[in-house]
């Protein structure tokens, strides 16, 4: 017999007071105990592009021909953060975690797990130390260090499921304060925390509320940051994408504190599945009688509107994104005025990065004194890492204040990919600086980062082994932050310029003795020469992989060498003459004909007509294994992709 | 002791202290983006724009450190990298703010020489009639931009794009004379290097202070004199009417003064039947200065004598009464030849029907 669940609708359901929450949550959470199979599939952007979508159509279609789909409910949710592993799918009820999994894998997993209750072995992870089989998240390593305060619905709700936020205690926080908090008792609570701006400048936010709650003005504003620019970040994508309602419950509560009564997302318009999910959350949210006038019968208006941004690195600057919103060109304009006293239009304007935000609730929910508690003394609670490059595990994580990098980076992240040697990390994007092997036991924190020359930053972390080359990283990093400087004040418009050809010249092997100087010289004044935090920061690169790496840039500019083997100009190609067996692949392979030999002849690269593109290399069979890469100038073999 | 809410720059100049500055310019509103006029203050974390710190009481300012220093030179020979500066045939020259900040600051000349230098090479804007734009030599300072919204109130110009593609450019990047520009001229009187330089440049030898001919508003302005010819118009920052400010025709409309084809005398028509002079001089070589009156003759203007001409008005004028006639007078007469005009068309010839020709 088919059983029949009532899934209660809060269609037409309207929230008007503490009480009429909790009891749409009773309901909800009623619905819920009925339904024990549930099928999770990730549909962040990461597992989205490893074609989470066709997965979960195959679900969803799958059960249909089970006659299933109202026993099982097929849900996407955001981002597990395990991005490395996508498309990930969590069966329930047992939260069997598969990763890899395909659009063929689903039948079986259908019938096996869904069905029969067995565990589709091939599908869990295996712990590469251990050899041993993963059943659920928290037994993977890279989850067992992480500590999810900010991710906790990440994964588990829908994103576009209001239903599913208030089961996972949504709203919570804010009809705690609207019931029994003043506006200067939630600043106290933030204030105790201790929680930090996540966007990098880790201002304290309860002063930063209470600043903007003092300000003379009738209206205020509160603004969610959500325009991530650095390379290879993805914090608050996830969370926007993923748990787009706990941010809007910061931002109203954020609104109540200081006295504000509209919000404004400014998200990048790179990031769509974040605007669609935030968008369709804020009319959930207005439907259900959250957002709007008079919320829960408290006499607090709240209103939340989108703004896209149309990609500059720059508008992430609080000045310039305010500038961006009012429809002016996304340029910093110097401090003081602060936001928090004249900000949008004039008016004290609360600023707050997304995973500040999203911090709120949980802040709320279970006091300060939980809050304080993570982290170390000076930097309280989590924060949300993007660990990237040439990590094993590429991912989301979110740990601990203080825990160190080698935790981050060897524990969570499982190490160096193909077992190279570490070389750095580079924290915080183009603004942030690359910390060395020494340094690997340095705690994260705020001003433990930027003690070593780096900075929290938002939340990249890019990794680097053996075959990086730090000049290199150097010169990508600023050729970024010299085309997103907006060009206003002199030394970041000229200086990151000039700094960018110093370094593309030493990459090039143009490098001269006294360019190291000169470089230092540049970012001295970039760095204390600049109105925003752009040009305070963007010579980090520079200035942290001339500290570490001093050695590498002389080999570069007094040698000719790059260790690294990465800068063209400074590398050839060569064939060892002992081992070349006169196969004739190279020969034939080579794009530019810069091999001369034939049958029965021993080849030898022309380099003058080399271009360095390393397919005789890649050919050469693995038993001759007679092409070698070598760096130092010789004669003629500039590079010829200029 | 320095006004309450001046800014250390001005202190510091008011109290014959020297901070250097590119972007400065007291007409406008400071934006602090040239970074050359920065200053160390105790307690504070960063060097600030004096331009755009406001003194507090107590406060300490270093104006000139050795680690100030360094910061300036290598931010003016960052400038200098990007500017097209060959002096010896810039109109600028020895006016150039630039110029005085070399003098001033100095710079590593071997730092420099490492600097890379490469020539822009962007078109030069000489749409506008009265002054070109040069942006091979502009510096970015935004003051251009900034007197254009704040003093003339049109915005014609902003910056436009970003990191070293900074420039100033009208709306769409379309040349001056295709945008809502009205060739005030305050944006190339503030302009502190030779991008924005007015056309036919010549340097005055000595000034003549004076009141613009043209509108009745009356601004005061000096006229630069070169020889017995007009060079430039500058407005009287003293005089109370417009401030320095001066519009198109004041700050541009001199031309006429030295003009060959100026008419300093009435003209009259050879073929009007009432015009019947005694003694009429057919007109000279072309472009001399007319000291007489002038009649058409056959599709000539001939010279006449001003009796002559009074006395052919005065006789065509009986002719008529009251509203049949209508009396044009000229902007380019003073408010007193003006006010007898009107006098004179009122009461004597008594009618309304005066107007003038100050609608330019």
């Amino acid at each position: 017999m088919k059983k029949s669940i009532s899934i209660p609708s809060i269609k037409n359901y309207r929230i008007d007071s503490v009480e009429s929450l909790r009891r749409l949550r009773e309901i909800l959470v009623a619905g819920e105990q009925t339904t024990g199979k549930f099928v999770n599939v990730c549909c962040g952007s990461g597992c989205i592009s490893s074609g989470s979508e066709h997965v979960r159509e195959a679900f969803v279609s799958g059960i249909k021909g089970h006659e299933l789909e109202d026993e099982i409910k097929v849900k996407k949710t955001g981002c597990h953060g395990f991005c490395e592993r996508g498309p990930i799918v969590v069966v329930g009820p047992k939260n069997i975690f598969y990763q890899h999994v395909t659009k063929e894998d689903v039948p079986e997993i259908i019938s096996e797990t869904l069905l029969e209750d067995r565990v589709v072995e091939r599908l869990l992870y295996e712990d590469p130390v251990t050899g041993q089989k993963c059943l659920h998240e928290n037994d993977i390593p890279f989850y067992r260090k992480q500590k999810r305060i900010v991710l906790k619905n990440c994964g588990l709700i829908d994103p576009t499921s209001i239903e599913d936020y208030i089961k996972v205690d949504g709203f919570q926080a804010l009809a705690k304060i609207l019931s029994h908090m003043t506006p200067e008792e939630v600043i106290g609570e933030i204030k105790l925390s201790g929680l930090r701006g996540r966007g990098g400048a880790g201002f304290p936010t309860g002063i930063k509320w209470e600043t903007a709650r003092n300000a003379s003005g009738e209206e205020k504003y509160i603004i969610c940051n959500g325009d991530e620019g650095d390379p290879g970040a993805f914090m608050d994508r996830s969370v926007m994408e993923g748990d787009p309602y706990s941010v809007i419950e910061g931002m109203m509560i954020a609104g109540y504190a200081v006295g504000a009564s509209q919000g404004i997302i400014y998200v990048r318009a790179e990031y769509p599945l974040a605007v669609h999910h935030l968008s369709t959350a804020i009319a959930q949210v207005t439907d259900l009688g959250l957002l709007g006038r008079n919320i829960m019968e408290s006499g607090f208006d709240f209103e939340i509107k989108i703004v896209k941004g149309a990609g500059a690195f720059v508008c992430g600057e609080e000045t310039a994104l305010i500038a961006s919103i009012e429809g002016k060109s996304g340029r910093p304009k110097p401090k003081p005025p602060f936001p928090a006293i004249q900000g949008l239009w004039g008016k004290p304007t609360v600023i707050n990065n997304v995973e500040t935000m999203a911090n709120v609730s949980r802040i709320i929910l279970n006091g300060h004194e939980w809050y304080s508690g993570i982290g170390t003394p000076t930097d309280k609670g989590t924060k949300i890492f993007s660990l990237v490059g040439k990590v094993r595990n590429v991912g989301l994580v979110e740990v601990e204040m203080g825990t160190t990098l080698r935790e981050i980076i060897f524990d969570i992240g499982g190490g160096i990919q193909g077992g190279k040697r570490f070389k750095a990390v580079q924290t915080g994007g183009p603004s942030g600086g690359c910390i060395p092997e020494e340094l690997l036991d340095l705690p994260v924190g705020y001003e433990s980062l930027a003690k070593a020359g780096s900075i929290m930053g938002s939340g990249g972390m890019l990794v680097m082994d053996e075959d990086t080359c730090v000049v290199n990283i150097a010169r990508y990093f600023l050729d970024f932050a010299r085309n997103e400087s907006c060009g206003q004040c002199t030394p970041c418009r000229l200086g990151t310029k000039q700094m960018f050809k110093i370094l593309q010249d030493i990459t090039r092997g143009k490098g001269r003795p006294g360019d190291i100087e000169i470089l230092l010289e540049l970012s001295d004044a970039v760095k204390h020469g600049s109105i925003c935090g752009l040009g305070m920061t963007v010579p980090n690169p520079v200035l942290s992989t001339i500290r570490y790496f001093r050695k590498e840039y002389e080999e570069h500019i007094l040698e000719g060498r790059c260790r690294a083997l990465v800068c063209r100009s400074l590398i050839f190609y060569r064939i060892k003459d002992y081992r070349c067996k006169a196969c004739l692949k190279c020969l034939q392979a080579c794009p530019v004909d810069a091999i001369i030999g034939a049958k029965w002849q021993v080849h030898e690269i022309d380099q003058s007509k080399c271009i360095k593109c390393g397919t005789c290399m890649q050919v050469c069979p693995p038993r001759f294994s007679a092409v070698e890469c070598v760096t130092g100038l010789i004669e003629g073999s500039g590079d010829k992709s200029e | 002791m320095a006004d309450e809410g001046a800014t250390v720059l001005t202190a510091a100049q008011d109290a014959g202290i020297y901070i250097p500055a590119l972007c400065h310019c007291p007409d406008v509103s400071s934006q602090g983006v040239c970074r050359l006029c920065l200053v160390r203050i105790e307690g504070r974390r960063r060097p600030e724009p004096a331009c755009r710190t406001i003194i507090e009481e107590g406060m300490v300012v270093f104006t000139d450190d050795p680690e100030i220093e360094r910061l300036r030179r290598v931010i003016l020979e960052l400038i200098l990298s990007d500017h097209d500066f060959n002096c010896l045939l810039c109109p600028k020259s020895g006016q150039c703010r630039l110029q005085e900040l070399v003098n001033r600051i100095g710079f590593d000349e071997h730092r420099f020489s490492r600097l890379e230098h490469t020539a822009k090479d962007l078109p030069i804007d000489t749409s506008n009639p009265f002054f070109d734009f040069n942006p091979n030599k502009c510096v970015q300072c935004t003051i251009c931009v900034r007197t254009c919204h704040e003093i003339a109130g049109i915005d014609a110009i902003d910056m436009a794009y970003r990191s070293d593609n900074l420039r100033v450019s009208t709306f769409a990047n379309k040349p001056l004379k295709d945008s809502v520009c009205v060739s005030c001229g305050e944006c190339m009187e503030r302009c502190p290097v030779g991008a924005l330089i007015p056309k036919k440049f010549k340097h005055p030898t000595r000034e003549v202070k004076t009141t613009c001919p043209y509108c009745g508003v009356g601004c005061g302005l000096y006229l630069g004199i070169r020889g017995n010819t007009i060079v430039r118009a500058r407005g009287d920052d003293e005089s109370p009417v417009n401030h320095g400010g001066l519009c198109v025709r004041g700050r541009f409309g001199y031309d006429f003064v030295n003009s060959p084809d100026r008419l300093s005398l009435p003209l009259m028509r050879a073929y009007d039947e009432y015009a019947q002079p005694s003694s009429v001089v057919e007109m000279n070589e072309e472009g001399r200065p007319i000291t007489l009156p002038l009649v058409k003759r056959e599709g000539k203007f001939v010279e006449i004598t001003w009796d002559q001409a009074i006395r052919y008005v005065a006789s065509s004028l009986a002719h008529y009464k009251g509203d049949e006639i209508a009396a044009i007078s000229s902007a380019r007469c003073t408010n007193e030849e003006n006010y007898l005009f009107q006098k004179f068309t009122r009461v004597a010839l008594e009618t309304n029907n005066i107007d003038h020709c100050a609608r330019l």
